[in-house]
């Protein structure tokens, strides 16, 4: 730690070489021998467990092993990204339908909470009193709520949504029934993939200019305006191509088709239900983050840069922000985390999630240690890569003090 | 209820973990040479593992008190072991954990609506002593769908509960006659039949005596519609633990002591006239000559305690299954066109 900033005078000197003595008085000796025994124990009491655990299973005759992944499933699933039949996909192939389906109300919750929570924060430090009332008892009233109870007062809510042939329409493109929301899905092409790779590099071209600009600025002192550019290179140039390659656009639109409407897009009810739980709940702590964040900023450092001519935008984004995320994120971090590791109450409303999925794997196939490692597994991987990016990103946006 | 689905799966499988250490060593400390039976006995009390909402199967009366078929069925192996068939901790398991619970030795004995299969057998280290239903997935409808047969379901919403063979037989089915449907799985009963009240789902598929007697207990029972198909076989019975042959008997041949004294006629009101009786048969089971409760590991009284207090076969199911309007059907005695059937007690 102190190897890169060490003290100068001190460098040259190294600090003086000393023996080991074979004496209980020595305390490196006594470190040494102190964390030997520590770990042996405790690879002992692992070594103990895993070999009773092993001839236990085998004694009662359970089989153990992950072989099962590569067995046919057989198990239905309502919901998936990518294409699954139980009739001769894996179980493998199921549980990674559940990490998606996890993922999917992960990531969407994450970004849809910190808006919401962002909002209700600013919300609750609003002038407005009713503003700043509404966000007080939204925060007060959700987090105060277990949210396994919101989660099925939600999916009770969207279930008492009329059947599909009588659901409510906008014109004849959208419908919201007790079998979710269905909306015109654009049959995607070729021509679309050029369009998404135009924008993308509209992004790239973007970034370019607004550097161009910053250097520009910080030479002459005139910032030239970056958003004509910005907006031709994200809109013109990608409608551009898309028009170039002959502007194909057909909507694949719901059909009412004997059970259930055919076609088209669908968020599902379960899926709806544990997303606006979650992100709700969640916000309500975000919520309470943000303000806080934003009040440790003394409100002298913002008369300070109004002094130094800065304007509020300004202001906000190079004085007062840094300072407040300084104070955000790390909590941030662990709302994300719950978020993430709540989603696996998916099981009470139906959604198949990673944990729904492996707890009827080891139902079906009976392995249950194997099942729960796996879960345990997929959350750990999930949970640390959600951290080492919050700490990147909180390293990268962090006041260097000097 | 519901957030002890998580709690417990991931509970018992660090009690497995935890459980092994204790097992290890037990078990062959001296008794009865059946480590189930000894730790019954040594607790005073069987740990039975049953559904516990399931009306006609297990569901607490007004009083608390267990009952149902499960429930009389864990009863009678009480009386057996313990001559007193109140001495009975019952468990309420989900579909879910029931086997980890068995596994990890939770419970002495599950007696779940749980189905008889080879991959239950072979690969849970779990023995199916014997059937108390014999049953079927079947599939019930409101009837404004104007749904006739299991074959017009293609493309429907289905709601099942998950890690049940249910799951598995309605994918079979579908698959093999072309047909499509989105399945709904939700672990908690109530949840499952709120969805399929509520317009979630377009059928609700389990075995078709839980339908029925859902079905029965429904203020809206006019408007349901039970489908006439029955697609597969789903013998339903008691589970034990691989490894304690002793207790594997003893459940077994409990169960067909209640066979044979419905057989024989034999009913708890008239028993005790039966204690004279010159049938060599009727004397076994009644522990007037042999040591047929002995070679079992038990008191030679055992099926006496049974019949005496819990009934023979056709008595719970009379007091739990016909009570809620289910006919006997294919669990009628083999002698009345049924499949209840027992080998001889000699």
């Amino acid at each position: 730690m102190s190897g890169t900033i060490a003290d100068p005078r001190l460098s040259g000197r190294v600090a003086p070489k000393r023996r080991l003595r074979l004496s209980w008085s020595d305390p490196l000796l006594r470190n040494i021998v102190w964390q030997v025994l520590i770990i042996g124990a405790l690879a002992a009491v692992i070594w103990y467990l895993v070999g009773n655990t092993t001839r236990n299973l085998e004694a009662r005759h359970i089989a153990t092993g992950f072989g099962f992944l590569s067995h046919n499933a057989g198990i239905p699933i309502g919901e998936h990204l990518i294409p699954f039949d139980p009739s001769f996909n894996t179980y493998g192939r199921a549980l990674i339908v559940g990490v998606l389906n996890t993922l999917k109300v992960a990531v969407v919750g994450v970004v849809l909470a910190t808006i919401l929570g962002t909002l209700i924060g600013i919300g609750r430090l609003s002038r407005n009193w009713l503003v700043a009332r509404l966000s007080a008892v939204y925060v007060e009233g959700l987090r105060d709520l277990p949210v396994l109870l919101q989660l099925l007062f939600w999916y009770g809510l969207l279930q008492t949504l009329p059947g599909p042939r009588q659901s409510w329409r906008l014109g004849d493109a959208v419908f919201l029934s007790n079998r979710g929301i269905k909306v015109p899905l654009l049959d995607w092409q070729d021509a679309h993939w050029w369009t998404l790779a135009a924008f993308l590099l509209g992004v790239l071209g973007t970034l370019a200019w607004a550097r161009l600009a910053t250097r520009r600025q910080e030479a002459t002192g005139i910032r030239p305006p970056v958003w004509p550019a910005a907006l031709g290179l994200l809109v013109g140039f990608p409608a551009l191509a898309w028009a170039a390659l002959g502007a194909p656009f057909t909507l694949d639109y719901p059909v009412l088709h004997g059970f259930n409407f055919q076609g088209g897009g669908t968020i599902s009810p379960e899926y709806g239900a544990l997303l606006i739980g979650l992100v709700t709940y969640t916000a309500a702590y975000i919520a309470e983050i943000v303000r806080s964040g934003i009040q440790a900023v003394p409100n002298g450092q913002i008369e300070a840069a109004a002094a130094l001519g800065l304007r509020p935008g300004a202001a906000l984004r190079l004085v007062v922000l840094p300072q407040a995320l300084r104070v955000i994120i790390p909590p941030m971090t662990s709302q994300y985390l719950n978020l993430t590791k709540n989603s696996s109450l998916a099981v009470a409303v139906g959604y198949q999630d990673v944990v729904s999925i492996a707890s009827t794997t080891l139902n079906q196939t009976g392995q249950a240690i194997e099942g729960i490692a796996l879960i345990m597994a997929v959350y750990l991987t999930i949970s640390l890569s959600i951290s080492l990016f919050m700490n990147w990103y909180n390293a990268h946006i962090a006041l260097v003090e000097r | 209820m519901l957030l002890s689905i998580l709690v417990r799966s991931v509970f018992m499988a660090g009690s497995m973990l935890a459980g092994a250490l204790l097992a290890a060593g037990a078990g062959h400390a001296q008794g009865s040479g059946s480590a189930t039976l000894d730790a019954i006995r040594a607790r005073g009390q069987l740990v039975c593992g049953v559904a516990g909402n399931v009306p006609g199967f297990a569901l607490p009366d007004s009083q608390g008190v267990m009952r149902g078929l499960d429930a009389d069925s864990c009863r009678n192996i009480a009386a057996a072991i313990l001559g007193d068939a109140n001495k009975v901790k019952f468990v309420p398991l989900t579909t879910t954990n029931r086997f980890t619970a068995l596994q990890s030795g939770e419970v002495d004995l599950l007696v779940r609506d749980t189905t008889w299969t080879l991959g239950r057998e072979a690969n849970l280290g779990l023995l199916f002593a014997g059937v108390n239903y014999y049953d079927g997935t079947a599939f019930l409808v409101k009837k404004a769908t104007g749904v006739k047969s299991v074959k017009e379901l293609d493309g429907a919403t289905i709601c099942v509960q998950p890690g049940t063979s249910t799951e598995l037989a309605i994918d079979d089915y579908f698959r093999v006659n072309g047909l499509k449907f989105t399945p709904i799985l939700i672990q908690d009963l109530s949840e499952i039949q709120g969805a399929f009240l509520s317009g979630r789902c377009d059928a609700y598929s389990t075995d078709g005596s839980q339908l029925a007697t859902f079905r029965a207990t429904q203020p809206s029972k006019n408007d349901l519609v039970l489908l006439p198909e029955t697609i597969s076989k789903e013998p339903l019975g008691y589970v034990v633990r691989k490894g304690d042959d002793k207790f594997f008997d003893l459940v077994r041949w409990t169960y067909f002591a209640t066979l044979i004294a419905e057989e024989n006629g034999i009913t708890s009101k008239n028993i005790d006239s039966f204690a004279a009786t010159k049938v060599p048969e009727l004397r076994r089971l009644l522990g007037l000559e042999g040591d047929m409760g002995k070679a079992l590991g038990v008191d030679n009284k055992f099926a006496y305690n049974v019949v005496k207090q819990v009934g023979n076969f056709g008595e719970t199911w009379d007091r739990n299954i016909t009570v809620i309007g289910v006919p006997r059907g294919i669990n009628a005695l083999w002698n009345k066109g049924g499949l209840q059937y027992a080998p001889p007690m000699r």
